[in-house]
């Protein structure tokens, strides 16, 4: 017969003070564990609802983001009689060419200046990004000086909110509307006519032209003969992986991050383990020659101890992942590396980082407590009862 | 003398647990010394530029370009020593991972400007003779073994095209703070060339660097630079190197204070480890301050006992800790190179790391030796470990 649970349990309880401080470690190491993966999966998210798999985009060969690139008017032209292209309503073909610029606006409240992006959009831009939402006010009409901004960039930087307006290109830009782009990039973004915006900016070139393909899977064709055509001098990706590609360091550097944090971090709540583990059972000798001249088999010592040392990490396990939700009340606004564009995400919990960060937090336990456990299954009767 | 050893004694009367704890303050503080020293190296962009440099580009933001014929105009103005211009080439060598930065520069003004970039003269003479030649960072040269007389080959993003250069100089810093990595080529070799291929794009420059005569006057030059440009069709922003680099630094600012709130987590994970340690041995020894306090000893003393073995723990861990950032620093500098063209471990970061531990032993001594000094004799005497 093995001792029962509620002796692992009620041992925690009599010693409070320090099962509540090996909790502690243990949930803060689970809560930095969580509060990385949900970092990373925020921004994947960012990235998978940014893009469309249906939709490709065309920029110069060379470069890596709409920045870099230049598609000239004629390139243009050529890309939108290509058949692969899907036709939408009234018989227009879904195809935008865009212009796409950073600019520097200060941010409310402390006025820092942060990189945004504006997008100078053809009508076919919207109907290309399902996932972009008026929320408030009005769409920008074409052939004006209105734009409008997205809901991340209304909220932090000045000027961006409705009826507000924002200056650069030697005019003034009225804020007609905000839009949503649910987890997008797009939602930090600013939205105006491309014709108006390459006149300011004096661009006579666009940065991209995307388009719908007609049947998904002849994006191999398409990507064949866009690259082949020696009018072009361009690069064909699907959207989606045009924006995975996008952020691959930023990527790189959160995993990197995460891995050695965790790591090192969770060293730290092992010992902590450990150390408590180690000390229930110095204290517990008498306890334990008692319970094996009772009857109890080694086998029950050694559970009845790893119990109490899962039962540890479980509970930091859940105290981290509880803390750990809140995170995602919060928004990360930061640069991304590779574009030097402003690029919001959120934190993200899935159920896969809740059974993770347990299940890390268990072998925590698992880890601390295998050793002590031994030590106290191994301990002989006779010289466990007369220690005093 | 004697409380020492006393205190020594005490600290090692559980060899296992206190070995457990000073391995994990050692962790501990090895980790907030190398995500401190990460922080240095997101700063270290700023610390490395000087008071005495501007930095002209279009107000727009980065990527709009200006007119080369600002150079001349810049000249002009009262207090410029030397003015020099470049673009961001932004070229990739090879493969994307090789991420390195490169710039189109008038290299003899340039270096000028930099006097903190070493380059022997006939090297200089060398590089200026060669319209395809460029200089490297030493350490730039050495991660992928180049010699001079190499050739490289840069695939252009921003400008298209497969860029040759021939290494002609490998550049020194100054000092540890001076970023190695970079490579300078001639920004007529890219003009020349833009000219023939896209001409629209010819004779503009990304950013100009302007040396003053005097520093204290640099914010009034700054503001005259941008005001002889107010109006035009790429009105010019100029501040100082510093204020640039900080500006630059402060897009990434979330990723800044995330890795700076973590740095403290680690020690306050630490704290708990360490608090469980003192809690657990003062339970053990409440018998032993009855006695001390039979004998006369006032609370005081006991307290210090407890202090004292908390806090001789914890900087035993932070000694080992700190000796022990410098190789893993040497380490991650090498693997990171790609992010963090500088990373060294600042003096600074050493005496943060003696104050955290300081912290952490004083911190988890408190609730036990406050229990052990309010405890009755009678109460304490009959208290079974």
């Amino acid at each position: 017969m093995g001792i029962p649970f509620s002796y692992s349990f009620r041992n925690l309880w009599t010693r409070r003070l320090t099962t509540v401080l090996t909790v502690a470690g243990m949930a803060l190491v689970v809560f930095v564990f969580a509060a990385i993966l949900m970092l990373s999966e925020g921004l994947r998210k960012t990235l998978v609802d940014t893009g469309s798999y249906d939709n490709v985009v065309v920029i110069r060969k060379g470069a890596e983001t709409e920045v870099q690139s230049g598609v000239e008017r004629s390139q243009a032209a050529i890309l939108e009689t290509m058949p692969e292209v899907a036709v939408g309503i009234g018989g227009r073909r879904l195809l935008a060419k865009e212009m796409l610029v950073l600019i520097n606006i200060p941010r409310r409240g402390n006025s820092k200046p942060g990189h945004v992006t504006i997008r100078g959009i053809q009508p076919e831009s919207l109907l290309l990004r399902p996932q972009v939402r008026l929320i408030r006010g009005r769409m920008p009409r074409p052939g004006s000086s209105e734009i409008m901004a997205g809901a991340g960039i209304a909220r932090r930087f000045q000027g961006g909110g409705v009826g507000e307006s924002l200056r650069f290109g030697m005019r003034e830009w009225t804020v007609t509307g905000i839009f949503d782009a649910g987890n997008s990039g797009f939602s930090s973004e600013i939205w105006g006519d491309a014709d108006q915006l390459m006149q300011a900016f004096r661009r006579p070139v666009f940065s991209s032209v995307i388009f719908r393909l007609a049947d998904p899977s002849a994006f191999e064709k398409v990507k064949r003969r866009i690259e082949g055509d020696p009018r072009l001098t361009l690069d064909a990706r699907r959207e989606v992986k045009y924006y995975e590609d996008q952020s691959r360091m930023m990527a790189k550097f959160l995993r990197i991050l995460g891995i050695s944090l965790t790591v090192i971090f969770s060293l730290g709540a092992i010992i902590g383990a450990m150390i408590t583990m180690y000390a229930a059972v110095a204290n517990r000798t008498n306890e334990i020659g008692t319970l094996r001249a009772l009857g109890f088999g080694r086998r029950s010592i050694l559970a009845a101890f790893l119990m109490e040392s899962l039962l540890l990490g479980f509970l930091g396990g859940c105290a981290g992942l509880f803390f750990a939700s809140f995170l995602q009340l919060f928004t990360i606004s930061t640069m991304n590396f590779q574009t030097f564009a402003e690029l919001a995400f959120n934190f993200a919990l899935t159920f896969e980082i809740f059974w993770k960060g347990l299940a890390f937090s268990l072998v925590m336990g698992f880890v601390g407590g295998v050793l002590p456990a031994f030590r106290a299954a191994r301990k002989n009767i006779v010289e466990a009862l007369r220690v005093t | 003398m004697r409380i020492a050893r006393l205190l020594w004694r005490n600290a090692f009367r559980h060899r296992l647990r206190t070995f457990l704890t000073v391995l994990g303050i050692t962790i501990a503080i090895l980790a907030f010394g190398m995500l401190r020293t990460v922080i240095g190296a997101w700063y270290a962009g700023v610390d490395a530029s000087s008071a005495s440099r501007l930095v002209t580009r279009n107000a727009i933001s980065l990527i709009f370009p200006l007119p080369i014929s600002y150079k001349d105009r810049i000249r002009q103005i009262e207090g410029v020593k030397t003015v020099s211009y470049g673009n961001w080439f932004g070229g990739i060598y090879i493969d994307e991972k090789n991420f390195f930065a490169n710039f189109a520069v008038d290299i003899s003004s340039y270096l000028r400007l930099y006097p903190e970039f070493i380059l022997s003269p006939d090297q200089l003479d060398a590089v200026e003779r060669d319209r395809k030649g460029c200089v490297a960072g030493r350490k730039l040269a050495e991660r992928f073994g180049w010699k001079i007389g190499d050739s490289i080959v840069l695939k252009g993003t921003i400008y298209p095209g497969e860029w040759e250069f021939v290494l002609r100089g490998i550049y020194h810093g100054r000092d540890k703070t001076v970023d190695e990595s970079q490579m300078f080529f001639h920004w007529d070799y890219l003009n020349e060339t833009v000219k023939k291929l896209v001409p629209r794009r010819a004779d503009q420059a990304g950013f100009y660097m302007i040396g003053v005569r005097n520093p204290a006057q640099a914010a009034e030059i700054a503001a005259t630079i941008d005001a002889s440009f107010r109006n035009s069709l790429a009105e010019t922003m100029t501040e100082t190197e510093k204020a640039f680099a900080l500006g630059f630094i402060s897009m990434t600012e979330a990723i800044v204070i995330a890795i700076r709130l973590v740095s403290y987590v680690v020690i306050i994970i630490i704290m708990a480890v360490v608090a469980n340690t003192m809690a657990m041995t003062a339970r053990e020894r409440i018998g032993e301050y009855a006695v001390f306090k039979t004998l006369g000893f006032g609370g005081f003393h006991i307290a210090g006992l407890i202090f004292g073995e908390s806090l001789l723990i914890s900087m035993t861990g932070c000694v080992l800790g700190a000796a022990l950032t410098y190789p893993a620093a040497a380490v991650f500098a090498d693997a990171l190179s790609q992010y963090f063209p500088i990373f060294n471990v600042e003096p600074r970061t050493i005496l943060l790391d003696i104050g955290a531990a300081l912290l952490v032993g004083v911190v988890a001594a408190v609730f036990p030796a406050w229990r052990a000094v309010r405890i009755r004799i009678a109460e304490g005497l009959r208290h079974l470990g």
